[in-house]
């Protein structure tokens, strides 16, 4: 059997056992942690947005997103759009113009935003959307990715993203274009 | 075709292939931006290095956690001793769902098994939808880049290639028009295939789960609207912990691209209600590597490109020069561990500037194991004939001071006097450089002379 070859090869083939490296944090270089996300989602097509209140998130909701189709499974903003999605057939989300989903926490190093199963209602919400907008608590932005990963800890979850902006590719002569398969645009909104 | 010949071809149109090399130099810039940005950058480099070389000295105990965990996570683990093993499984998965059409997100490994033309062969038609795979795909050539597959072609021939499958309005040569076009096109893949196959980024022994990196997100939509997910991955994508991660995901994006982080670094950890996943763990040939001291260190790499971004030789040559699924320095030392024979040429087509080794994120010393390989396969008899005799004769003139005295006059007396011998396409030294002016003495000659 093939597991029995393989293991039994590598077995015989490995070096002699080196120790594991300690993993440092690195500290934390920046004395504003909301600015130094933002300026990096910012070079990497995402906008950052402050609010200090839902009715904020939802002001900016109406006023750049009427008209499209939006999902979300935050209690605040539950009247502002459906919740029959949650269990839906995945594929049916094809026409979603917005969603609106919890952001764990950020990093402010690479402005990644760690979303699990349990925020996007489905796996597929935060791909398929033509617009994300996470809504990240200020307080909840860690400065690098050691800090991020002490802070998943031995969490369980089935599925989870560090997810950087807006879908993006640059495969024709290094031209970036925004909107790959995923969002073409994607909003944090960091509240107090 | 070998790579000096290849290289040769590639080399017939001077400006594309300044064009190329000018093309990749400005990733590697975006590379050092990036780097140089994070004041701990070598201590990163460092501890990814040493991460990697307890994951190969303790493989073996890695890949059983890593098996227990995912089993116990829901994923079914196939093991996979070589490429056609691996290209089975992957089929007998499809046909026990009586499946005959897939989408794909970037994988080499699968590149390296020749999943695709295996799959077309017996009536599997296989979507690729990273963006520049479709469009090689759609060319029918195989990737020249691990990370950016279609970095030799121009925009202008990428609207052709659009207009005559996607249907964009003739001539037009837009990126984002082009890229919106693709983008319908496989979404309509992404929302009617029941099975998605990914590539495998890291793994991890702790908990089981492993992380797909893309910038495009088409993994995600692959995987998350499929029935079934099958993720093909070489063992030596293990990293022990989860908190590993955060080095390598510090280090990948910045090597590659000079982004802080890829778009999208997704974790897989179960399967979502109702949908099955599978791990197919391949060997083809890594357990032999891994035997091989001087190249074990290659079994390192994280796939990020910024060897090839950076080399002289593969900027100027092109990625299908290497007739291998991975090209560049990294892939100019795993090839001939794959196929001895077919990959010889490889490991000489480098200057040996020791540029990779510098850029490398996981420390690998490329250059001197392209150094290496160069010995291996010639006291194996693999090196090429040309390079044989040429060697062969060079050590016969070094070795007697007087046959050695007499092909410097005669060297001398060919250039001063006979210059059209050696003025001419059939000696390489001549290409693109003038020959020099001969000296009128030897430094022997001259010493003689002039010891008082």
């Amino acid at each position: 059997m093939s597991r029995e070859k393989i293991l039994a090869a590598v077995a015989k083939n490995k070096p002699t056992l080196t120790p594991l490296p300690e993993i440092e944090d690195f500290g934390n270089p920046y004395a504003d942690l909301v600015a130094q996300f933002t300026s990096v989602l910012m070079t990497i097509g995402g906008t950052a947005v402050e609010v200090s209140s839902w009715e904020e998130i939802q002001q900016y909701v109406q006023s750049h997103f009427a008209g499209r189709r939006m999902v979300t499974n935050l209690a605040p903003l539950a009247d502002m759009a459906q919740q029959s999605w949650l269990t839906s057939d995945p594929h049916s989300l094809d026409d979603v113009g917005l969603a609106i989903l919890q952001g764990q926490f950020a990093v402010a190093e690479n402005s990644a935003v760690w979303v699990t199963e349990a925020e996007m209602g489905q796996r597929v919400t935060p791909f398929i959307a033509e617009t994300l907008a996470l809504v990240i608590k200020k307080s909840a932005i860690l400065p690098k990715m050691h800090h991020a990963y002490a802070q998943i800890g031995a969490a369980e979850y089935g599925f989870g993203a560090f997810i950087a902006g807006p879908s993006k590719t640059a495969d024709i002569e290094q031209s970036l274009v925004l909107g790959a398969h995923g969002p073409k645009s994607m909003v944090a909104f960091l509240i107090d | 075709m070998n790579h000096s010949q290849a290289a040769d071809k590639f080399n017939k149109d001077f400006d594309r292939t300044s064009w190329h090399d000018e093309t990749l130099w400005w990733v590697r810039q975006k590379r050092d931006r990036a780097a140089f940005a994070i004041p701990e950058w070598e201590d990163l480099r460092n501890t990814a290095s040493q991460i990697k070389h307890n994951v190969l000295s303790n493989l073996d105990t890695y890949l059983m956690e890593f098996e227990k965990n995912a089993k116990a996570n829901g994923v079914t683990v196939h093991w996979a001793a070589d490429a056609h093993e691996h290209n089975e499984i992957v089929l007998s998965i499809l046909r026990e769902q009586g499946i005959q059409q897939i989408v794909k997100s970037k994988s080499m490994l699968t590149e390296e098994c020749h999943l695709n033309p295996f799959l077309a062969e017996n009536g599997v038609e296989v979507i690729d939808t990273d963006l520049g795979e479709r469009i090689v795909q759609l060319a029918d050539e195989p990737p020249s880049h691990i990370v950016m597959p279609c970095i030799h072609w121009k925009k202008e021939e990428i609207g052709v290639l659009f207009h005559k499958h996607l249907g964009t309005p003739e001539g037009c040569a837009d990126p984002s028009t082009l890229t919106l076009a693709a983008r319908e096109h496989l979404r309509e893949k992404f929302l009617t295939r029941r099975v998605a196959l990914t590539g495998v980024n890291f793994a991890v022994a702790e908990t089981g789960e492993f992380v797909v990196c893309t910038n495009e997100g088409n993994a995600d939509m692959g995987t998350h609207l499929a029935d079934v997910h099958i993720a093909c991955m070489g063992i030596e994508k293990i990293v022990p912990k989860r908190k590993h991660l955060g080095v390598f995901l510090r280090l990948l994006a910045r090597s590659a691209t000079g982004q802080p982080i890829t778009t999208y670094s997704s974790h897989f950890a179960k399967p979502r209600e109702g949908q099955q996943m599978h791990i197919i763990l391949v060997d083809n040939g890594r357990s032999r590597q891994l035997g091989r001291e001087e190249f074990r260190n290659s079994l390192k790499c994280i796939r990020c490109g910024a060897c090839m971004n950076t080399c002289p030789v593969y900027r100027r040559s092109g990625g299908h020069s290497y007739h291998n699924a991975v090209a560049g320095p990294i892939g100019s030392i795993l090839a001939p561990n794959l196929d001895m024979t077919k990959n010889a040429d490889l490991p000489f087509a480098s200057t040996l500037c020791g540029s990779c080794s510098n850029v490398c994120p996981v420390k690998i010393n490329i250059h001197e194991q392209l150094y290496s390989w160069r010995q291996v396969l010639t006291k194996s008899g693999h090196s090429p004939t040309a390079k044989t005799i040429g060697m062969k004769a060079m050590a016969a003139v070094l070795s007697s001071p007087s046959v050695y005295r007499f092909s410097g006059k005669i060297g001398r007396l060919t250039l001063s006097n006979t210059p059209f011998v050696v003025n001419n396409s059939l000696n390489p030294w001549y290409k693109q450089r003038e020959m020099p002016e001969p000296p009128k003495e030897s430094f022997g000659e001259w010493y003689k002379k002039n010891r008082k």
